[in-house]
């Protein structure tokens, strides 16, 4: 599992903008999703949704939901996690990313504002420092009795597997696309141009079902799916 | 990439202004704006070089460089493959290409829905 400092030298990134492109003419790989059709079955039969998609921008998911008279915030939360300016040390010098300024920047909405939170594989990928602090903002952003949906892949997934961007197929299928770190080439002092090149974010950590109910305690209930690609699906409700 | 009409109102990528700006014609954005844009019953198109940061409101507002506030379209948004938007969308109709960026809320107005 590679280390914030690490991370940052594989991203060389601007301090703004997405880095994150899905793969060109990457395969997209459809599932099923239990958690997903359990949420279905609730926004369909409701009006006026209020629904946050914590992955990467998706026309598909923005689509679906405003086609069903939803309302949709985007906001792609493992990019801005690359944001150089988070980069900071703790009080030992060990490299860390701010999580104050991080959700001074992100996630800043009105408390109990969302109905319905789509957090997909974000815990699996964003960086240590930030998981709990952005897991108690979800919690206080979204309503009381309302629901998220994340992934959390089992160890026999292995330490290589690609973090995708997940649109919204079916009642309960999802295309999973796989994400790669833009190239971003600039001149150096000499007038050489460098590549920088990324094989996409890298699975963080492997959360066990203890970890995942520590990690949404403060939430009324949870719910495991099993599902058969080595990801259990976590359904929570506030 | 589609290029301007000519009967557009155009600001090149060198220009940078900064303030208000209204207007009965269609606009064509390459260079920086701050401040607000309103073209009621006009489009605005922020070319690939165009930078706006400004609320904005129009009939119809499309994409393709980095627009940094709210969008208000009586009528439609289109956000292209290079598009990064940072801000609320409200209109009655949105198309967004692949690869591009939005942080911010979508809100569809239907015309039935007053």
């Amino acid at each position: 599992m590679s280390s914030v400092s690490q991370t940052f030298m594989k991203l060389f990134r601007g301090s703004s903008g997405p880095d994150t492109i899905p793969a060109q003419g990457s395969q997209k790989l459809t599932r099923r999703s239990s958690g997903l059709g359990e949420l279905t079955r609730t926004w369909e039969s409701a009006e006026n949704l209020c629904i946050l998609d914590l992955g990467s921008t998706s026309p598909t998911n923005i689509r679906h939901f405003t086609e069903h008279g939803h309302r949709i915030y985007s906001e792609d939360l493992l990019t801005a996690s690359t944001d150089p300016e988070l980069l900071t040390k703790d009080e030992l010098g060990v490299a860390v990313l701010d999580s104050r300024k991080f959700l001074a920047d992100n996630l800043v909405y009105p408390a109990a504002h969302f109905d319905f939170i789509l957090c997909w594989n974000l815990p699996d990928y964003l960086d240590e420092s930030l998981v709990k602090p952005v897991v108690g903002r979800l919690w206080s952003v979204l309503k009381p009795g309302g629901m998220l949906l994340a992934f959390f892949h089992t160890r026999d997934a292995g330490p290589d597997s690609p973090c995708h961007r997940f649109h919204i197929v079916g009642a309960d299928t999802l295309e999973m696309q796989k994400i790669v770190l833009r190239r971003e080439a600039r001149r150096g002092p000499t007038g050489a141009v460098h590549t920088a090149i990324s094989d996409g974010f890298q699975l963080q950590r492997v959360f066990n079902n203890r970890h995942i109910e520590n990690l949404f305690r403060d939430f009324a209930s949870i719910k495991f799916f099993l599902a058969r690609d080595n990801v259990r699906e976590v359904l929570v409700v506030r | 990439m589609s290029t301007p009409a000519s009967a557009v109102a155009q600001i090149g990528k060198s220009v940078f202004i900064k303030g208000e700006l209204s207007g009965s014609e269609d606009l064509y954005v390459d260079g920086q704006v701050e401040g607000s844009i309103a073209l009621k019953g006009n489009s605005l198109t922020v070319g690939p070089n165009g930078q706006v940061k400004a609320s904005v409101d129009a009939k119809g507002v499309v994409v393709q460089g980095k627009l940094e506030g709210n969008i208000q379209a009586s009528d439609r948004v289109d956000l292209r493959k290079s598009a990064i938007v940072t801000g609320d969308i409200t209109a009655q109709r949105i198309s967004i290409e692949e690869g591009a960026f939005l942080k911010g809320k979508v809100d569809i107005h239907r015309t039935d829905q007053k």
